[in-house]
């Protein structure tokens, strides 16, 4: 029986304006769902209300329960947000921003005691060695996978309670070169399959990679969901997206065209 | 923090962007303490113990030194010595006992205990607000428990009369506490939309609310006659010049009480740094922790400024020294905080009543003509940090 993070008949206003209409949206433990749609559909107001930052009307369970019953803390031990950009306004150290994650939620350190949690976190994101550097001294896309690292640990340093942990990731790859693009879905992907994963999407080529169901919003409704196969058709993306868009085409005039899909494994290629 | 913006503002808020912008002098000197301080893995945690038992030490000494420094030549080590019951037969002169037990006593445990409170509430409000210049002397906190301790001192007989009252010695902390507290409370409400805090906001509204409570203050003192005028004068410079043991008494349990709670605000505030919404997303309960800090701050702010009238400074100066030296953890930050700047009043003080003695400076001509400087040096850092 598979654990769901489920909402049913989800309202949001935003400043006085509806911004989804009564959506219903379902992920699956073991699943990467990916939400995909134009800029402005409601995707990331689907992810905030899914994380509990904006006022919703409707329904949010996780595994069962209701969103709006459990204090942040028991919340945060079930589900973990990857933010879409941070600012910090102090140096911290990325081992000190990373280590933030191991005392979050209810249980925190008591799991982390004995072992080196913010260092696997950093070598699962490829930021080996980093963890005396400066935050704000990196790059975007360091930044990013730092933030990720740190949402690995709230996951990692809570008790197994046999209920599965989820991920929430906000455009996760947005700022990244195309090989941590990789890295970081693969990270994505190991955790769904021991967990789950909810990711809003911007590349419909990785969403079509790694997804297990995508769910397609425009205007603040769910105009499509299931498999990548199923839902990312021509005649969707071209109404969704607005523009004339093939799928499976190779373009015919002299354009060189690079794919993930086509990718070798990460790092395979030009050894670090 | 959007883009575009003033370019005063962008310097004033501080919080920069670190994406678009290149190395910089602030990043690199913080970088270069982090490198050469701390363990390879950025793992600060036992420089900074070692550095808050060090700043204890420090305390220690410089506490001992104010007893033995002062206008008069009484001689604190005799007074020590009867204390402890070693004085060897010799009677230490009344004289003596008094100025050191009445007098130099009272004043440090005074300067001690405003120090710590100011440093801690600065080191609070900058997590808080997730500002490096966020003060309660820079935003309007200190202004508005100057206003309510102002007013109690003019309209106490009058006006006020129930109040007095009803509260006594205590009359005077409280209005001073309410003062801060209301403050802080509008600045909140005025800058955070939504769970996001605007820095130009924040610090706009702060300037505002400042004037407006000085405005206040100042009809007030207008209105007050001779003898009030004389007890005013302390509160617009600062001075620990009138400390007794009633007013340690009633300000130490207020500030001491805050002390030992807010390092259980530590991780909150740590949290706080990556935004309201990743806080909470980390499972601290944001509304809560807000509640409790602002409430703190007031607390502190309006005890301190009760006993000592408004000293600025403290509290921007002490946490930026010790974010340079071991990083900006809120664990450790806070009990740094209340230790140096404990030590840093208390110098202060010293300096105050030695330098033109028999007379004494104010000490918040001491800590202004120290802190100015150490300000401007901050802005100027974030200037380069903002790239212009």
């Amino acid at each position: 029986m598979k654990a769901r993070y489920n909402a049913k008949k989800l309202h949001v206003r935003l400043s006085g304006k509806e911004i989804l209409h009564g959506l219903d949206f379902e992920a699956r433990s073991g699943e990467l769902t990916a939400i995909i749609g134009p800029n402005g559909s409601g995707k990331t107001t689907l992810m905030r209300a899914l994380s509990n930052d904006i006022a919703w009307t409707g329904e949010i369970l996780i595994n069962g329960a209701e969103l709006k019953r459990l204090p942040a803390a028991e919340l945060a031990a079930r589900r973990a947000v990857l933010p879409q950009m941070s600012v910090l306004s102090f140096p911290f150290t990325v081992h000190e921003v990373v280590e933030l994650g191991l005392r979050a939620g209810v249980a925190g350190a008591e799991v982390a005691r004995g072992r080196n949690l913010v260092g696997e976190a950093l070598e699962k994101v490829d930021l080996n060695g980093f963890g005396g550097r400066i935050y704000q001294e990196l790059s975007g896309g360091e930044q990013q996978r730092v933030q990720l690292a740190r949402v690995l640990c709230q996951i990692w340093a809570q008790a197994d309670d046999g209920e599965p942990k989820w991920l929430l990731l906000d455009e996760p790859v947005s700022s990244l070169d195309i090989r941590h693009q990789l890295a970081i879905m693969d990270v994505a992907r190991e955790h769904a399959g021991q967990g789950g994963v909810i990711a809003v999407m911007h590349d419909l080529n990785l969403t079509a990679m790694y997804a297990d169901r995508v769910y397609v919003l425009d205007g603040g409704r769910v105009v499509a969901s299931g498999s990548p196969r199923q839902v990312l058709t021509a005649q969707t993306l071209s109404e969704v997206f607005g523009c004339a868009l093939k799928v499976d085409a190779v373009p015919g005039d002299d354009v060189p065209f690079i794919l993930p899909q086509a990718a070798g494994g990460v790092g395979a290629v030009v050894p670090r | 923090m959007k883009q575009a913006r003033p370019a005063l503002l962008a310097t004033l808020a501080g919080t920069g962007n670190g994406r678009s912008m290149s190395l910089t002098q602030n990043i690199q000197h913080a970088r270069m303490i982090a490198t050469r301080r701390s363990q390879a893995d950025g793992d600060r945690s036992a420089t900074a113990r070692r550095a808050i038992m060090l700043l204890a030490a420090v305390l220690l000494v410089v506490a001992m030194f104010s007893l033995f420094q002062g206008a008069s030549d009484a001689s604190a080590l005799a007074v020590i010595k009867s204390w402890l019951g070693l004085d060897g037969g010799y009677a230490v002169t009344t004289r003596d006992r008094v100025v050191i037990e009445a007098i130099r006593a009272p004043r440090m445990a005074m300067a001690m205990l405003v120090g710590a409170a100011l440093a801690v509430a600065g080191a609070v409000m900058q997590g808080l607000f997730r500002n490096p210049l966020a003060d309660p002397g820079i935003v309007g906190t200190t202004s508005g428990a100057s206003l309510g301790a102002v007013a109690v001192i003019v309209l106490g007989e009058t006006l006020f009369a129930p109040f007095t009252a009803l509260l006594g010695s205590f009359a005077l902390p409280v209005a001073a506490f309410i003062g801060a507290l209301v403050v802080t409370l509008a600045l909140y409400r005025i800058a955070t939309n939504s769970g996001a805090t605007s820095v130009a906001m924040l610090l706009l509204a702060g300037i505002a609310m400042a004037a407006l409570a000085n405005a206040l203050t100042g009809l007030l003192i207008f209105m007050s006659d001779d003898q009030q005028l004389r007890d005013l004068n302390f509160w617009l410079l600062g001075s620990l010049a009138g400390a007794t043991w009633v007013k340690v008494w009633t300000a130490g349990p207020i500030i001491l009480a805050a002390l030992l709670f807010m390092p259980s605000l530590a991780h909150g505030l740590n949290c706080i740094v990556l935004g309201e919404a990743a806080a909470g997303h980390m499972g601290v309960p944001v509304q809560r922790l807000k509640a409790v800090a602002v409430v703190l701050i007031a607390a502190i702010v309006g005890a301190a400024v009760a006993v000592s009238g408004g000293i600025g400074f403290v509290g921007i100066v002490v946490p930026h020294l010790l974010r340079l030296a071991i990083g900006p953890n809120h664990r450790y930050l806070l009990p740094a905080s209340a230790l140096l700047g404990a030590s840093l009043l208390l110098l202060a003080d010293i300096v105050s009543r030695t330098i033109v003695a028999p007379a004494e400076l104010p000490i918040g001509i001491v800590t202004a003509l120290f802190g100015t400087p150490f300000f401007f040096w901050i802005l100027l850092r974030r200037r380069g940090l903002l790239g212009f």
